[in-house]
């Protein structure tokens, strides 16, 4: 693989655009990645290895004609050329039997960038050490994943979009026993051991807490803290089902659907908004339009805005705002309130301290009532002090009540959290959320 | 993009000289995948999408340290720094490693998915003629609001070669047909589809007749717009039939994922969760009913998480995992078998060339019983009949469930009564399993799969089968939607 994965995509690009035909144009994007990973459990090494891949995909159209495919690079210039030629002659064979496509849209207003965020990964050896030390007498399990990750887009028309950035991500958990266990994240573009240990120091003082004897809740309503990592699963959950894309909305598939058919509303304190300007995602997507910094999607409570693919644009005649075709937020923030972040359990006096939620999916989408577990550390406090961990709950309320009339209150400090994904390829969606205080929370299992 | 890769004697031979004669054992699995996804929503074709695919993963096994590295490059020198990468890791992981003992067995052998009629032999302008008509069917009605049909067909040759002489040749073909309506009447959305994604399989076009795909729209459409002024479901425990379109999600998420030797040796932990399952319960542990039998059978013909070998290179066969209700055996490769003492089966798996195997279900099937349908329906005094699965939630030791079905029917006194929509219900897997009254017969059970199971750090998606009459629950916890 190749060191120059810029050049390497440009000059791709450039030879395929010498072979195009007519008035083709041809878009082209490409991510790629050269991950090193360790798996843990009980502090020992499960599976260890090296990823290198890139993919390209492409968009090969003339007039409202077009047809779309990938293939895997080698980095061997002369195998991707003729992967490439051989892509594009079954694309343009395929093509002949496609009609016009109404919803085809691109950017031909040329807006060249690059982003280049360069970091200093630790050596394999060096990682593995710091990993393994921090379990010594602990049961650690997890994934550490680090290296360079990068996307482009080009086309034939001459724009050229770039980014990289070496990052890692170490994902894991403290664990005392059965299912109870201290989970962290420590991510970034440079390794400091000092931050690092006190990432550790955090997740030990949890575990002691959770030595206490857990306690089992009945089913019912409770106060509720929902820490950031819990209300990203929340959020997660909305994104992924289109509460914030216009195509859901347009077919009145969104979980908001109450929103904009009826007057159901959020809690005024809610502010969501498209933080591009705020993540570490590229600020282009796949058919070249440039994000803008801030997408504004609830205000107030009140549906402000959606995201626009450049496809849903065409087809519901409005202005596309570079959203990805799913239309799935990628640098979801929203904003910080007044709860004192230090001072949460005074601020939730008696009822739970959700750590993490897990597994939401909705038990009845149209009303944005969802489902799920809590997970990790997870307490029951009383008059400000934790009592005692507390086993799995499942809640199953809506966002209109937690996010709407039963929030009382976000915490004054908003969490940064990486996505750890992986799924064929490391994610680079962030969030960036704060706390939430819930004055009631069904719980029903 | 005509050249199979795994029929390159040139690849094969830069593979085999890659591999470092002097370690103690050392793999590569080479992955060449070619597939086409075609869709028409709301009577507009989509774009044609065209993927390709392939790499080669490289395990090398010494002195008690693993390493793995994975390259899309194919060429000598590309192979040779993947071999040298994963060499350095198996240095790097001496003496931290969770298990040290390599394979033993290099076997040799192959696998090819039964194919009837070849895909090409329907061309590519029938097969979106077809997902025309299909869509013209779905979007009937005024109030269907978004409507798709859509078909992926999928191509993998694997070539799996050790140091020690084994070779291994699969090749797969897979079939994804998929229909989905959207009704819609102010605050209320309904959508029905083709089996949510479970109607899938190996083989060629004759998948689509197998699950009737054809026939389907019409009926698919109607019962979304039929949903938008059925009742909520009702609320309470009752008996609960599940169509085998359900029972593909409740098998994966309360039996499958459970068994996995790999959450009960702790590796999920961080992340797709642990089990309630603990090793001492193999043997003697009453899962279920005595109507329970399940299988890990990766030889049904057509399944799709059928195959001959797993990804570390196992032989695969049928085993039973659950026996009249006893739990026998767990879901785990060679790996978990070694680590754990327990028995497994061949179902250490990889999601592609770039990420190493874990243990994932394969297919993993609830053999029939002896009711028929008609005789489960008129045992029901009280209940629900639930299709198709659209909500999954399980906790992380996979037992406290809530899992939601597109499609109800309400039973009083042995009779059908009328359709219910938002149906639920929830439960907690061993009471839920040990409640199993009626389990249907070979007629009803149908073989049916899950493509997208996610799992594992680094995190793969994998397509697991299942297969499942219709199954009969008592005392279940049933309810409906907010309104």
């Amino acid at each position: 693989m190749t060191t120059d994965h810029h050049n390497y995509f440009d000059d791709l690009v450039t030879a395929a655009t010498s072979r195009l035909v007519g008035d083709e144009v041809l878009l082209a994007n490409v991510t790629g990645e050269r991950t090193d990973f360790i798996r843990l459990n009980q502090s020992e090494v499960r599976q260890a290895g090296t990823i290198c891949q890139q993919r390209l995909t492409v968009d090969l159209i003339e007039g409202r004609r077009h047809v779309g495919g990938a293939i895997q690079l080698t980095g061997e210039r002369s195998v991707d050329d003729a992967r490439v030629t051989a892509l594009l002659a079954q694309l343009r064979e395929q093509r002949r039997l496609v009609g016009e496509d109404p919803f085809l849209l691109f950017n031909t207003e040329l807006t060249s960038t690059e982003r280049i965020e360069r970091g200093m990964m630790p050596s394999p050896e060096a990682a593995l050490a710091d990993i393994r030390a921090a379990g010594q007498g602990r049961d650690l399990v997890g994934i550490f994943a680090a290296g360079d990750t990068f996307s482009g887009f080009a086309n034939s028309l001459g724009q050229r979009n770039w980014f990289q950035s070496a990052s890692f991500n170490l994902d894991w958990c403290f664990y005392l026993q059965a299912d109870k266990a201290a989970k962290n994240l420590y991510a970034g573009f440079e390794w400091d051991d000092e931050a690092f240990a006190s990432k550790v120091d955090w997740s030990a003082r949890q575990l002691a807490a959770l030595e206490r004897d857990p306690v089992d809740l009945s089913p019912g309503e409770y106060r509720t803290y929902l820490a950031p990592r819990a209300m990203e699963e929340l959020v997660v959950l909305m994104s992924a089902y289109g509460a914030f894309g216009i195509r859901a909305h347009e077919t009145r598939q969104t979980p908001l659907l109450r929103m904009i058919a009826d007057d159901a509303s959020l809690s005024p304190l809610l502010n969501i908004s498209e933080d591009t300007a705020g993540g570490v995602a590229p600020n282009f997507q796949s058919a070249g339009f440039i994000r803008p910094t801030q997408v504004p999607l609830i205000t107030g409570g009140e549906y402000t805005d959606t995201l626009v693919s450049p496809r849903s644009a065409q087809e519901y005649g409005v202005e596309t705002n570079g959203a990805s075709n799913d239309e799935y937020p990628e640098s979801l923030s929203i904003d910080v309130g007044s709860v004192p972040t230090t001072k949460v359990s005074e601020a939730l006096d008696t009822g739970l301290f959700v750590g993490n939620l897990w597994y939401t999916n909705f038990s009845d989408k149209a009303a944005c009532r969802a489902t799920g577990m809590t997970r990790f550390a997870t307490f029951w406090v009383e008059d400000g002090e934790i009592v005692a961990p507390v086993n799995a709950l499942r809640f199953d309320d809506t966002a209109y009540h937690l996010l709407g009339d039963q929030l009382e209150g976000l915490t004054d400090e908003a969490e940064v959290l990486l996505d750890a994904s992986t799924y064929v390829e490391r994610s680079t969606m962030s969030s960036r959320l704060p706390g939430a205080l819930i004055a009631a929370m069904r719980f029903t299992l | 993009m005509t050249e199979l890769l795994i029929e390159s004697s040139a690849l094969e031979d830069r593979l085999r000289r890659a591999l470092p004669a002097d370690a103690d054992y050392a793999s590569a699995r080479l992955v060449d995948e070619r597939s086409e996804h075609l869709s028409v929503r709301n009577d507009q074709i989509e774009p044609i999408f065209n993927d390709f695919d392939s790499g080669v993963m490289i395990s090398v096994w010494d002195q008690g340290g693993l390493g793995y590295a994975a390259t899309a490059d194919l060429s000598e020198a590309g192979l040779n720094a993947a071999v040298e990468r994963a060499s350095h890791w198996a240095k790097l992981t001496t003496g931290s490693m969770v298990t040290t003992d390599p394979p033993t067995d290099h076997p040799t052998g192959s696998y090819i998915s039964p194919v009837e009629i070849d895909w090409e032999t329907l061309p590519l302008n029938d097969r979106l003629e077809l997902l025309q008509q299909q869509s013209r069917l779905l979007g009937t009605d005024d109030r269907i609001v978004d409507w798709k049909a859509s078909l992926a067909k999928r191509e993998v040759d694997q070539l799996f070669i050790t140091s020690g002489g084994a070779r291994i040749e699969q090749r797969f073909r897979f079939v994804y047909p998929h229909l989905r309506a959207t009704a819609n009447e102010g605050t209320n959305t309904q959508t029905r589809t083709f089996g949510a994604n479970a109607f899938c399989g190996q083989g060629g076009v004759e998948v689509l007749g197998r699950y009737g795909f054809g026939d389907a729209a019409t009926r698919i459409s109607e019962q979304a717009v039929e949903l938008l002024s059925a009742p909520n479901c009702p609320t309470g425990k009752m008996d609960l039939l599940l169509a085998p379109d359900q029972m593909v999600l409740q098998i994966h998420e309360s039996i499958g994922h459970p068994l996995e030797l790999d959450r009960i040796l702790g590796d999920e932990r961080n992340y797709a969760g642990t089990s309630f399952v603990t090793p001492d319960m193999f043997g003697t542990f009453q899962y279920g009913s005595e109507l329970l039998n399940v299988t890990f059978d990766p030889t049904v013909p057509g399944q799709l998480a059928s195959y001959g070998f797993d990804d570390d290179g196992t032989p695969a066969e049928r085993q039973h995992l659950i026996e009249n209700g006893v739990l026998k055996r767990g879901l785990g490769g060679a790996i978990s078998q070694a680590r754990s003492g327990l028995a497994g089966v061949a179902n250490s798996r990889a999601v592609g060339w770039n990420r190493p195997p874990i243990d994932r279900m394969a297919n993993l099937n609830v053999e029939p019983g002896n009711s028929t349908v008609a005789e489960l329906i008129a045992s029901i005094d009280h209940g629900v009949y639930l299709h198709t699965n659209n909500s999954w939630s399980i906790d992380d030791s996979r037992n406290k469930f809530q899992f939601g079905c597109e499609y109800g029917q309400r039973i009083e006194n042995g009779e059908i009564v009328g359709t219910v929509r938002n149906p639920s219900y929830r439960g907690i897997s061993r009471t839920f399993w040990r409640n199993l009254k009626g389990v249907a017969d070979q007629d009803s059970f149908t073989v049916m799969g899950t493509p997208n199971c996610g799992k594992g750090e680094l995190n793969q998606m994998i397509g697991t089968g299942h297969a499942s009459p219709e199954c009969l629950f008592a005392d279940v916890e049933v309810f409906g939607g907010e309104l």
